[in-house]
Formats: structure tokens, C-alpha cells, sequence
């Protein structure tokens, strides 16, 4: 951790994203009044920035179109992106490790199986995989949690199946097996623990990339469902009225840059730390 | 047969598929020209202040949201400048129109969709090739030619680059589902008629024959990519040549 706080980009990303987090932590404390709740909708629609409407209430970051307050949607819709994201990304890490540790733990069939499997979703890209399943049921946040989570455990799979390959062939993990150790705690005790330094990257860099894509599919109306506001609905209802209030659509959109550009230096920083700690490291991002 | 539409799922992907490869091709080629030219000057110049300035630059090209950077460009280039057209990939009136014309007609529909997808890729290509431009010029080669007294832009373009270029060219191939995956919601927003947009369209109006076809021709279309990326390294890479030629 001070190892990372000491490299430049760590700081910078670290920094970014604390403030973020904090910020959509504390919530109730930085916004006055409900996210979704709309106002008087003839006088407080589409204030500017910085107005203060007819009841003395200032708005940082002006109104929409039914005159809720755009700070207060921004703050509550980032409870939304960043939790989608963190436990998204938790779910496909979970799936990929277990994929991966036993496709290059087990010899014959049932490994290459597995690893057939991981192959053959990886060639279908992300965003077409999103939206097939996204067909099948009614959107919902849980549900965009749950696609996340199943589209996105094939790099990790892969990763862990090539460190799990590599560490099976070293002395310590037949020193295990004779010794009386199973086959599987073998696996879970002695091999997994090392084999998990890139996934800490890959979990990095894949939580920008899932808040990116909860926005798109959010953005597409197939993810979170209004009125409750995540960036990317934000953004989609902000392009209907893109002329006459362009701030709608450009607050979530620089928020959602924020967060993706410090999840990428952390994890590069990460990478960088870890890999003068221990042996190479490798962790790929797709979008 | 398309449960919305009412037209064959043949014909609608048929006139589908082609303006996609055209998008996702052109923006590929341009992405990795211009993030070759930035990645190599960040790497000749490592640790400068401009190195850090254009590292900057390519965070922040990775995190742009395509939709998002579409609709701000259409703010600028439609509403403000009133320069280029935000959607569709001809106008209304391109059948009266003559040859040059109807050309000029479709770049300017071409201009913003590729901007969009071309700016978000040239993140990733430039962080890459910087990567493997760092990792060419350690080579002990890359001291030899230094040591025969060539000059640096030499060494860089000559034998760096050159040496650099063949994981490039693997990684172009594996970028290409993230670039697929790009080219979905710049689609979208752009209303430009291809893959993305009908596998939008159809599952947002649940028109299942369509969605299964057009998820199978997006992968079929990265499979064939990734192929195409393999032949072309084999002419990048004289080693993988010559093995082949052995095998032969």
C-alpha cells in the first residue's frame, strides 16, 4: 500500500478515487432534498449551473428536464454506477478464478472443456454478449450486476489458468501431494495464493471498465431503470435536450471519466509494484 | 424472419455488416497509425515532460464512454459549428446526387463515427505501443546499432520500431472484440446502419431471430479478424516466415 502511494500514478489514481467514493458516501450531506422527487416542474426545470431557482435553492449543477437538482442526481446515480461496478466485478473475479484454477488444474478432458468454453465466450465481444442476455429479462439493477458479472470472468479464467499451469509444474506443489495433501486442497491451499497477483490488476482495471459498461447498457435503457439515476441514464436523458441544457449530459460523462482514469492508473500503478515485488505480471482490459 | 420488422433477418444483416467493417477497419488502421506516431514518441523520449503529457492524453482517451464522447461531438460539430451531419451514413438526397457528390456525402456522414471510435482507440494502441517500444530499445541490438553510430531517429525508426511492431500487430487482432464492443453504442448513437445498430434495435424491441444473428455474425466477424491478424504478423515477423517455410 505505501509501495503504491509512493508511485506517482497510484497517488494521483488513489486521490481520484477516494473523493469519488467519499463523496457518494456521504451523499446526504453534500445534496439538499430527494434525487427523484421532481420539483415544481414549470419554474425549476432547466436551470443553469450556479442559478438559484424561485425558492432561494441553489443548484450547482442546474436541473433537468422535470427540475430535479443534476448535482443531487449525480452524487445518488454514483451510489448506483460504483456499487454496480465493485460487485460486478467481484462476481466475474469470483467465476473466473474457479474457471481458471480448474481448467489448468485438471489434466484431460474436463480442463480443455473448460478452457473451450472461456475460449469460445471470449471470441464473442462483450457488448453483443451484454446485449443478447440483456434481452432475456426485464432489465433491473440487479440484473445488470449479474451480466456484468457473467461477461466478464474470461481474461480472469484465462489468467489464472495460465499461473495455475505454470505453478503445477514446480517442486513445492509435488513436496504438497506427497505429503497426503488432496488434489483440490492442494489447489486451494498452496497453488491459488500464488497464482492471484495479476487477478489484483485485472480487478483494478476492471472495475472502470464495468462502471463504463453499466453506463452503456444504463445509457441504452437496458440497465438501471429510471427514475432511479445512474450516469448513464443520465447521459441518455440528457442527449434529448443536448441544445438548450448541454450539462446534463456532461456532468455524468466527466464523472464517469474521472473514475475510469483512476481505476487505470491504479491499476497500473499495482502492476508496476507488484511485479518489481514478485515475477511478471500481466493483466489485459478489454471494453 | 425479423418478428418486428417483418423483413428477412438475411437482407437486414446482409446490408448490415458491410458498413460496420468499413467503420471498425478505418478506425482500426487510424488508431494505430496515430497511436504507432504517439507511442514511439513517448518512448524515444521516455521520462520527459512530454512523455508524461501525451501518458495524460491516452488515460484519458482510454476512459472517454463512446456514447458520451458521440454526443458531445455532435454538440460541437451539428449544433455549434453546424458543420457535420450527427446521423445516418447518406443524406436524405443522396440518391440525386452525382458521384463526387455522393461521396463527399458519405465522408461527412463517416466523419464524426469514426472520430468517435478512432479517438477511443488511439488510448489503448499508444499505451501499448509505448510498452513495447520501451521493451525494444533494451535490446542489446538496439545498443549495437546505437554503438555503429547511427543516429537516434534512426535506431528508434529503423530497428526499434521494427522489432516493436510485431506485438503490435498481435495485440490489433486481440483488440479487435474491445473495438467491436466500441463500435455497438457509437452505432447507436450515431443511427449508423450497421451490426451494433440492429442488435440495439432488435433487443430493445425483443426480435429474438434477429439478436441470435446478429451476435453470431459479430463473432464470426472477430474470428475472421483475429485470422487475418495471424497472416499479417507472418509478413511482419521473419521468424514465424521462415518457420513456416520449414514446415512447408
Amino acid at each position: 500500500m505505501s509501495a503504491l502511494l509512493r508511485d506517482r500514478r497510484g497517488a494521483i489514481g488513489l486521490a481520484l478515487l477516494a473523493a469519488v467514493v467519499t463523496t457518494a458516501l456521504a451523499a446526504p450531506l453534500v445534496t439538499a432534498g430527494n434525487p427523484n422527487t421532481p420539483g415544481d416542474v414549470v419554474a425549476t426545470k432547466f436551470l443553469a449551473p450556479l442559478t438559484r431557482d424561485v425558492y432561494g435553492a441553489v443548484h450547482p449543477l442546474g436541473t433537468d428536464r422535470l427540475g430535479r437538482d443534476v448535482w443531487a442526481r449525480l452524487v445518488y446515480g454514483g451510489r448506483i454506477s460504483l456499487a454496480v461496478g465493485f460487485l460486478s466485478v467481484v462476481l466475474s473475479i469470483g467465476v473466473g478464478v474457479v474457471v481458471g484454477a480448474l481448467a489448468g488444474w485438471w489434466r484431460g478432458w474436463a480442463g480443455v472443456a473448460l478452457l473451450g468454453l472461456t475460449d469460445f465466450a471470449l471470441a464473442v465481444p462483450r457488448v453483443v454478449l451484454l446485449l443478447l442476455l440483456a434481452a432475456l429479462w426485464q432489465p433491473s439493477t440487479v440484473l445488470v450486476v449479474l451480466l456484468l458479472g457473467v461477461t466478464g470472468w474470461m481474461p480472469v479464467a484465462r489468467l489464472v489458468h495460465g499461473e495455475v499451469r505454470a505453478l503445477a509444474a514446480r517442486p513445492f506443489v509435488e513436496g504438497a501431494k506427497s505429503s497426503g495433501a488432496g488434489s483440490l486442497r492442494v489447489l486451494a491451499r498452496h497453488v491459488l495464493p500464488n497464482a492471484l497477483t495479476p487477478v489484483i490488476v485485472a480487478a483494478a482495471l476492471g472495475v472502470g471498465n464495468a462502471i463504463l459498461l453499466e453506463a452503456g447498457l444504463s445509457y441504452l435503457g437496458l440497465g438501471v431503470q429510471p427514475p432511479t439515476p445512474s450516469w448513464g441514464n443520465m447521459i441518455a436523458a440528457g442527449r434529448d435536450s443536448l441544445v438548450n441544457a448541454p450539462w446534463i449530459a456532461t456532468a455524468p460523462g466527466i464523472m464517469l471519466v474521472l473514475v475510469v482514469v483512476g481505476c487505470t492508473l491504479v491499476g497500473d500503478a499495482l502492476r508496476d509494484v507488484l511485479s518489481r515485488q514478485s515475477s511478471v505480471v500481466g493483466g489485459q482490459a478489454d471494453g | 424472419m425479423s418478428l418486428a420488422t417483418g423483413r428477412p433477418v438475411r437482407t437486414m444483416l446482409g446490408t448490415a455488416w458491410p458498413a460496420t467493417v468499413r467503420l471498425v477497419l478505418l478506425s482500426l488502421l487510424l488508431s494505430y497509425l496515430i497511436g504507432l506516431v504517439i507511442g514511439t514518441i513517448q518512448a524515444a523520449r521516455h521520462r520527459s515532460r512530454l512523455d508524461t503529457a501525451l501518458s495524460v492524453v491516452s488515460v484519458t482517451l482510454v476512459a472517454l464512454p463512446g456514447y458520451w464522447l458521440g454526443l458531445m461531438l455532435v454538440a460541437l460539430f451539428t449544433y455549434l459549428l453546424r458543420l457535420l451531419p450527427a446521423f445516418g451514413a447518406s443524406g436524405f438526397d443522396t440518391d440525386y446526387l452525382g458521384r463526387w457528390a455522393r461521396l463527399a456525402d458519405g465522408v461527412r456522414h463517416l466523419a464524426l463515427p469514426l472520430a468517435t471510435l478512432t479517438l477511443i482507440g488511439i488510448g489503448g494502441a499508444a499505451r501499448f505501443v509505448r510498452g513495447a517500444m520501451l521493451d525494444a530499445l533494451e535490446q542489446p541490438f538496439v545498443a549495437t546499432a546505437r554503438a555503429k553510430g547511427l543516429t537516434t531517429s534512426r535506431v528508434v525508426v529503423q530497428h526499434a520500431l521494427r522489432h516493436a511492431l510485431i506485438p503490435v500487430v498481435t495485440l490489433l487482432g486481440l483488440s479487435l472484440p474491445a473495438l467491436f464492443s466500441g463500435a455497438v453504442f457509437v452505432e447507436a448513437v450515431f443511427a449508423w446502419p450497421g451490426v451494433g445498430r440492429v442488435l440495439v434495435e432488435a433487443v430493445q424491441a425483443r426480435d429474438y431471430p434477429v439478436v441470435m444473428a446478429a451476435t453470431t455474425i459479430s463473432a464470426l466477424l472477430v474470428v475472421l479478424g483475429n485470422l487475418a491478424a495471424d497472416i499479417v504478423s507472418a509478413f511482419v515477423d521473419p521468424r514465424l516466415r521462415a518457420l513456416e517455410e520449414r514446415a512447408a
